[in-house]
């Protein structure tokens, strides 16, 4: 058998919930070669945000992505405030570090789930998406919301914690504790998933610094970076944490490094929650001075990056974001490549990846002419659209 | 003379009932269906959800019934046929061993070995209707499920073997589960409990259920080898599994534990293998085909291996 034949993954595909196109060339059941194609999902988030004042682009970032709906807004008035050289009162701080970990939790626990359910173990699935249900339980009794929390203000949050908020969140952390001993054992220690997830799309440190990739995928394939150690913001340098590592870079890594992940981030959430002091949540901005900023965040799947430019009017003229996934996605090239089709599949979901967060930029990638479009082309191209409906509505 | 073609006549009549109402099609339907809700439940509860009510599994057939036929360009006979062939096999299986059961000593010599041909059919049947549809991911399925049957035939054909050896040699299911009734059920024997164990797995593999099911691996394939079909064929194929849902575990009662067969105690038997198979397709993720084949040629080989052994020594 030496033909090759192209196995599609997508662009609608049970393997991942969003629309993306995976080509897997395969040779057999050993895949030789993988193409990657996104583009399916580009809303054009960052020309809308130079439509919107500051504060309406926090809730329009935190549409970018239901899973990092904390990341993005968290990353936007980092940057808003790194520009503004605002300093944001204490207690914010606190509260936005407690929400942007609990996002990790949640994050992290719909992630193993879905990995449990492209290997076929579908009661993993069920059980981690069971664990998760309380965690955004707590967020709607903080924010009243269950995945928009809308919690992130520029200066500071939108809404308290209460005491009596307290007690509940830390009951649920007790809990969720428990579950992560359980879900150690469960999918660590057994010896069938150790047997499909060991040495499965090893990413090495070198090919991770060569792909540039960040977040778990990164620290799987041990490199030790995380945006809350290297360039701490929230309170990440208050509280003690740590780092963790795997040097395999193959799934059943990535999977050991988001269970303990989640379990160092509810030892972060209990300090803040004790640590955390009384006062304002909110520094009262009114102006935003002409400038630039930048406001990097570790997401759940890396970091998030978002670069902000003001003229001194209330919207910013330009926005940009950088989403991990668009780092992660591409290193399946590499990662996918040699392993088989069961492999193939599990390899791609181990990046967690979320294209609607990726895709800001559109790549057109066709066999017959190369034609790749840039931001500032889709920006253009965006703009004679606006003059022609201006035209044909005689604005 | 008139009297013998009477009897000839009734004889077909029954024969014709036994394998389209009792125990066959309409009867093994049946039970395998309410097995399959049985399947659906105890994974539910055990995924913390409801699952569905009793009746889910015939609505869905029902439902399939009413759908669209779509048959995709190829070779179109080959692709609806398939699924007939599959079914009318399974159902085969269900009669005769039905009929085994009900009277031990009406069958004929040797049906456990057609018996054993006929349940590779709807296998063979799937991979032939896959590979006909053309479909990338359906040959790729049809390859995985040849790849599949490879490794486990030759396990499970040991573990009958232990069985026969143990029942003194005989070739008939009936006098099996005579056997047994006399002198015994062979799970009791450490040689009958390995090659029942082994034949479990077997069948786990045989019903395409977690962690055998690669060949329909809905995350990696979509489906594989059952991707082209839709409506009516779709449905055949769905109730040819329902039907081997209820007859491999049956087929397991009558050859390792068939010491006490009264209704009731057939029915206790029969729901604890199936949740026994149920529940170890709950804790296992789906293994990939190359492991597959070590597994079953390795370590499930040497087993079964042990048993045969054993067996030969009388244990």
């Amino acid at each position: 058998m030496s033909h090759k034949v192209v196995i599609p993954i997508g662009p609608y595909h049970p393997l991942q919930e969003e629309p993306e196109f995976f080509r897997l060339y395969v040779d057999g059941e050993r895949v030789i070669d993988v193409d990657i194609v996104i583009g399916y999902l580009h809303r054009g988030i960052e020309k809308l945000a130079e439509s919107k004042h500051f504060d309406q682009v926090t809730f329009l970032v935190e549409r970018i992505c239901g899973i990092c709906s904390t990341s993005h807004p968290f990353a936007y008035v980092n940057a808003v405030e790194d520009l503004a050289k605002i300093q944001v009162p204490e207690r914010a701080l606190y509260i936005r570090t407690i929400i942007a970990e609990l996002e990790r939790i949640h994050s992290h626990l719909l992630w193993l789930g879905l990995a449990g359910h492209f290997i076929g173990y579908n009661t993993v699935w069920m059980w981690a998406w069971k664990y998760r249900e309380p965690i955004l339980d707590c967020f709607e009794m903080i924010s009243g919301n269950r995945n928009h929390y809308a919690m992130m203000k520029i200066g500071g949050v939108r809404r308290d914690i209460r005491d009596q908020d307290i007690l509940p969140l830390n009951k649920t952390l007790d809990e969720l504790t428990r579950a992560l001993e359980m879900f150690r054992g469960v999918v660590m220690d057994d010896p069938v998933i150790q047997s499909r997830l060991k040495g499965v799309g090893i990413l090495t440190k070198k090919q991770a610094l060569e792909w540039s990739v960040v977040g778990p995928t990164a620290r799987a394939s041990g490199l030790s970076i995380d945006v809350r150690k290297d360039d701490p913001y929230g309170v990440y340098d208050k509280v003690s944490w740590n780092v963790i590592v795997e040097k395999e870079g193959d799934v059943f890594a990535k999977t050991v490094v988001r269970i303990l992940e989640m379990q160092e981030s509810i030892s972060i959430i209990r300090q803040c929650l004790e640590k955390m002091p009384k006062g304002k949540i909110d520094a009262d901005i009114k102006d935003i001075p002409v400038g630039e900023g930048i406001g990097r965040v570790e997401a759940p799947r890396g970091e998030c990056f978002h670069y902000v430019r003001s003229d001194g009017t209330n919207r910013p003229i330009r926005h940009k974001v950088r989403a991990p996934s668009f780092m992660n996605v591409a290193s399946n090239k590499i990662a996918a490549v040699g392993g088989t089709i069961s492999d193939a599949a599990i390899t791609l979901a181990a990046v967690d990846p979320c294209y609607c967060c990726t895709e800001r930029t559109i790549v057109i990638d066709r066999p017959t002419d190369k034609k790749i479009m840039n931001g500032w082309d889709l920006i253009k191209l965006s703009q004679q659209k606006t003059e022609q409906l201006k035209k044909t509505h005689n604005l | 003379m008139v009297k013998g073609r009477f009897t000839a006549a009734e004889k077909e009549m029954k024969l014709l009932f036994n394998y389209i109402i009792f125990p066959g099609f309409l009867f093994s339907a049946v039970i395998g269906l309410i097995s399959g809700w049985v399947d659906r439940k105890v994974t539910a509860r055990v995924q913390w959800r409801v699952g569905p009510p009793w009746y889910q599994n015939f609505i869905d057939i029902i439902k399939l019934l009413g759908k669209e036929i779509i048959v995709p360009q190829g070779s179109k006979i080959t692709f609806l046929l398939s699924p007939l062939f599959g079914l009318l096999s399974a159902v085969l299986v269900a009669t005769i061993l039905g009929n085994a059961f009900i009277s031990p000593l009406e069958g004929f010599i040797g049906d456990i070995i057609v018996v054993l041909y006929l349940l590779v059919i709807p296998a063979i049947s799937i991979i032939i209707g896959a590979f006909s549809s053309r479909n990338c991911l359906a040959s790729v399925g049809a390859s995985r499920e040849m790849k599949l049957i490879l490794a486990y035939e030759l396990p499970f054909i040991l573990a009958i073997i232990v069985v026969l050896i143990k029942s003194a040699g005989a070739l008939q299911i009936g006098s099996i589960i005579n056997y047994q009734i006399n002198f015994g059920s062979h799970l009791s024997s450490p040689s009958g409990a390995l090659a029942f164990i082994v034949a479990m797995l077997c069948i786990q593999a045989k019903l395409d259920f977690v962690p055998f099911d690669m060949s329909e691996a809905e995350q990696e394939i979509m489906g594989g080898t059952l991707i082209e079909y839709s409506g009516l064929p779709l449905a055949i194929f769905k109730l040819t599994k329902a039907i081997l849902l209820y007859t491999l575990p049956l087929l397991l009662i009558s050859l390792f534990w068939a010491n006490e067969i009264g209704v009731w105690a057939l029915i206790g038997k029969y729901i604890l293998l199936l949740v026994i198979i149920v529940l170890v397709k709950n804790t296992n993720p789906r293994m990939r085909i190359d492991q597959t084949i070590k597994f079953f040629w390795g370590p499930v080989t040497v087993v079964v291996t042990i048993a045969l052994i054993l067996a030969l020594f009388g244990l």
